[in-house]
């Protein structure tokens, strides 16, 4: 089982990130089930949504508190709500922000995380070129395929294609593929740092 | 096939495929979504001839179901909650007139204090209402109890009332199987009423029945629900030989044969449960599940012979009564009336509040340590509760108790500004 916590705010695409993360494990072949944090949506608002993936079928029905991934897709929620609340030591954590890490103020997660796995992608910029407005959800799903190695590109590209028509479809889609590539580079540069 | 699907889709998909002939519906949280799934079906034209009537309230929407189920249409809405509490009175007339409308419960707290989100008050509020109450455990069984309740409903000519977890299920994104349009054909016949308003053949219904025939008339109701709990298994069975797998029936025992602990429950908290049972069990405790599919009617029999070698019962309910306690309990004791079974009632999961494996785990070490009693309220912030009791003893306007309780945990500012 994998699980993923997905944190933004109202209108910014929360919960069909974690459909379309679902949809994608799907397309995989895998089992995957993705929720809201069921609540009183308002734009704006912090909005919290899950998705398991499992190669069983998965029956269990509770909120995700204890993540092998958090997702941030509005770093302004940083200071407001326990994002890392429950992530596992080994977890995963991607956050859409052209900032880095040390720059957001989040050093000290290194000391309780694998440095390599703590990464933060300019999701919105990303999807502002290809899509004309910055709505970070693809790209921040390349990003994170790309970060665990979950499920395989092609995967997430046939369910944006599935979920999206016309302009969005191929918009969405590039944004995905070009935040796995800057996500894959930046792996490969940390590598070879280390080497 | 299996697609990657919103419960709310599916059911929606699942109810087109029965061939509904009016669909009616006014829109209330979590519900929404399954009928505005099937607006869309009947604005494409998929539908056709089905009539989408757009209601002014769910009063109108049972009432609009009534007429068009009378004049012999295959008729069908969805609500939750305070929605369900305004069609009561025509709830009782559907049933009573039988009439066989299917209707899906989007299970959801009810006010107040308001609360959208999910339990099973709404729904257990209505235990009385002659209709019959399936509880879908995941949405796979949402989705194939639709297509069983019109068999069901249309057999026994009794309204069916499909409950299915709010949010929990409604709004959950997973591979669901929709049964083709051929299939389902082959399942459920085209709908031929037990009576029908025909201004060509005028007859009335809807008579009123004074002391000399009334008790028979609400006796035949029960006969009719008797009858029920014979059919329901026997749908089940033929859905499982068509369809090749189980949903529905009276109840889905999973490792309880011989288990000395028993939880029954009903609805979604079934998935969570058995992954804890799993997890004991491997740590050699002697524990198993049930989910009670069926509570109205209630099937007495067969709980009894599914929980009369255990030791304990654990019923955990989505919902209580105020001032006594257990909904399902009360039943769940009476089908084990004079069998030396211990019954617990935990309520738990009330306005939202997650049932996890965690809190299940706990719960079930207490009852093992005997330190359960008869009425226990799951992860309940006691500290909470005190401060509000001495708040209120201290006299004066001390206002409502939610407001209290919020300005307590610090949520909102509540009360007087």
């Amino acid at each position: 089982m994998f699980s993923v916590r997905i944190h933004g705010r109202g209108g910014q695409g929360v919960v069909t990130a974690a459909e379309l993360l679902s949809a994608a494990a799907f397309a995989e072949g895998l089992e995957s089930q993705a929720f809201p944090s069921f609540g009183s949506e308002r734009m704006g608002a912090p909005v919290v949504a899950f998705c398991r993936v499992d190669e069983r079928r998965i029956r269990l029905r509770e909120p995700i508190a204890e993540p092998d991934a958090v997702v941030v897709q509005d770093p302004t929620l940083l200071h407001h709500v326990d994002v890392f609340g429950g992530l596992l030591a080994d977890g995963y954590v991607l956050i859409n922000s052209a900032r880095s890490m040390d720059e957001l103020g989040l050093d000290e997660l290194r000391g309780r995380h694998h440095p390599e796995r703590l990464v933060t992608v300019p999701a919105s910029e990303l999807a502002r070129a290809r899509l004309g407005r910055p709505i970070p959800n693809a790209a921040l799903l390349g990003a994170l395929v790309a970060l665990t190695g979950l499920i395989s590109l092609p995967a997430l590209e046939r369910a944006i294609a599935a979920r999206f028509n016309g302009a969005a479809r191929e918009g969405n889609r590039a944004a995905a593929g070009d935040a796995f590539a800057w996500t894959d580079r930046l792996a490969r540069a940390r590598e070879s740092a280390h080497a | 096939m299996r697609e990657q699907l919103e419960g709310s889709q599916a059911v929606a998909r699942a109810v087109a495929r029965c061939r509904p002939e009016v669909v009616c519906a006014y829109p209330i949280t979590p519900q929404t979504h399954i009928v505005e799934g099937l607006s869309r079906l009947v604005h494409a034209g998929e539908l056709a001839p089905c009539e989408f009537v757009n209601v002014e309230s769910e009063f109108a929407a049972m009432s609009v179901a009534i007429g068009a189920c009378a004049a012999g249409a295959r008729a069908y809405t969805a609500t939750a909650s305070q929605g369900l509490l305004y069609m009561t009175e025509a709830l009782f007339n559907a049933s009573g007139l039988g009439l066989p409308i299917v209707m899906t419960v989007g299970n959801r707290a009810i006010g107040s204090p308001i609360n959208i989100w999910n339990d099973q008050g709404d729904a257990m509020a209505l235990r009385d209402c002659g209709w019959i109450q399936l509880y879908a455990s995941d949405n796979q069984e949402a989705v194939d109890l639709h297509i069983q309740a019109f068999r069901i409903a249309e057999a026994l000519a009794l309204p069916v009332m499909v409950c299915m977890d709010g949010f929990v299920l409604t709004h959950a994104f997973e591979p669901l199987e929709v049964p083709d349009q051929a299939q389902v054909d082959a399942f459920l016949p085209p709908f031929s009423p037990h009576q029908v308003l025909d201004p060509d053949e005028p007859m009335t219904i809807g008579a009123m029945v004074g002391p000399e025939a009334f008790t028979e008339v609400r006796y035949l109701a029960h006969a009719k629900h008797l009858e029920a709990l014979e059919l329901i298994p026997r749908v089940a069975d033929e859905f499982r030989s068509r369809f090749g797998r189980h949903s529905g029936g009276l109840l889905e025992p999973y490792q309880s044969a011989d288990a000395k602990t028993v939880v029954l429950t009903l609805g979604s908290v079934f998935g969570t449960l058995v992954e804890v049972v799993d997890e004991l069990r491997e740590r050699g405790e002697s524990i198993g599940a049930v989910a009670l599919k069926c509570f109205r009617p209630f099937p007495m029999r067969e709980l009894r012979e599914a929980l009369q070698g255990a030791e304990r019962v654990i019923a955990l309910e989505r919902a209580f009564s105020v001032g006594v306690g257990g909904i399902v309990s009360a039943d769940v004791r009476a089908a084990l009336a004079g069998l030396p079974v211990q019954v617990n009632t935990v309520i738990a999961g009330l306005g939202g509040r997650p049932i996890t494996r965690r809190s299940l785990r706990t719960l079930f070490q207490e009852a093992r340590a005997g330190n359960l009693g008869e009425l226990h309220f799951l992860d309940l912030k006691a500290d909470v509760v005190e401060r509000e009791l001495a708040r209120q003893k201290g006299g004066g306007r001390s206002g409502p108790h939610a407001e209290g309780v919020l300005r307590d945990i610090g949520a909102v500012a509540a009360g007087p500004v």
